[in-house]
């Protein structure tokens, strides 16, 4: 089991780098979903099947083909992939590169001396229904209340005028 | 060996965490900026699991199934916003919306 930890980790970051480095929207997609089911593994690893489940339902099956409706309803073609290739120059991508990695080596070096280990244990779906209807049941409503605010806005903003 | 340090699952979502933010800094098309800050918002669920993992509760996937919801909700927002652009600029090249002044 803690094998795939590490293995899906790796595939997790592989994954991750070719979408940003994609030119084309649609591979970008495919690899996104691979990232994402490569953390829904590391999910149920770590013992929490509940959000593995919902990571592949909701992420990598609904956020992802809302993604590809847009993109099929933009019909970018070839031309758009050119474009594409022509911003993605050294100058633009070196130096955020360079902030975001000082950013990372902060954060590693913050993490670098937490001395705890993991020992993955199931935690199912009741304990996470559990504590959704007791104690966080504002949380859920407002949730919901959320959902219906991007659900009115989408509509709205998306309308032909 | 059957356990996994901390640290490993935390430098994983720290680093996915940075290859979005390179990817929100870098990119000039809009999808590719929306789908970077769905990385970010990813990997820091990633972070709650982890911790959560770590003392065995189930707190973590509460906030985990948060972020889904902002997650959901703010792609169809953005999504919305993306169609609305192309219709008016006929591109998502997100340097042209500094031409939208006043």
């Amino acid at each position: 089991m803690i094998v795939l930890f590490y293995i899906a980790a790796v595939v997790a970051v592989i994954a991750t780098i070719a979408v940003i480095l994609q030119t084309n929207i649609v591979h970008a997609l495919l690899y996104m979903v691979v990232s994402l089911l490569a953390i829904a593994v590391i999910f149920y690893v770590l013992g929490a099947p509940f959000a593995a489940v919902l990571e592949a339902i909701v992420y990598a099956g609904a956020i992802m083909v809302l993604f590809l409706f847009v993109i099929m309803m933009l019909n970018l073609g070839q031309h758009t992939r050119n474009e594409e290739k022509s911003w993605l120059t050294p100058r633009g991508w070196i130096g955020p590169s360079i902030l975001s990695g000082i950013l990372l080596a902060q954060l590693l070096s913050v993490m670098a001396d937490l001395d705890q280990d993991i020992i993955p244990k199931q935690v199912g779906v009741m304990e996470v229904s559990a504590l959704l209807f007791g104690p966080y049941v504002l949380a859920v409503e407002l949730a919901s209340i959320l959902l219906l605010a991007g659900l009115v806005a989408a509509y709205h903003l998306a309308k032909p005028k | 060996m059957s356990s996994i340090p901390i640290e490993h699952g935390l430098v994983l979502s720290a680093i996915l965490f940075a290859i979005g933010l390179i990817g929100v800094l870098t990119r000039r098309n809009i999808v590719f900026v929306l789908m970077s800050l769905e990385i970010m918002l990813n990997a820091s669920g990633l972070a709650f699991i982890v911790a959560a993992s770590r003392w065995g509760h189930a707190e973590g996937q509460v906030m985990f199934l948060m972020i889904l919801t902002l997650a959901a909700a703010e792609v169809a927002v953005g999504l919305g916003l993306i169609i609305q652009m192309f219709r008016q600029f006929k591109t998502i090249d997100i340097n042209v919306l500094s031409e939208m002044k006043g």
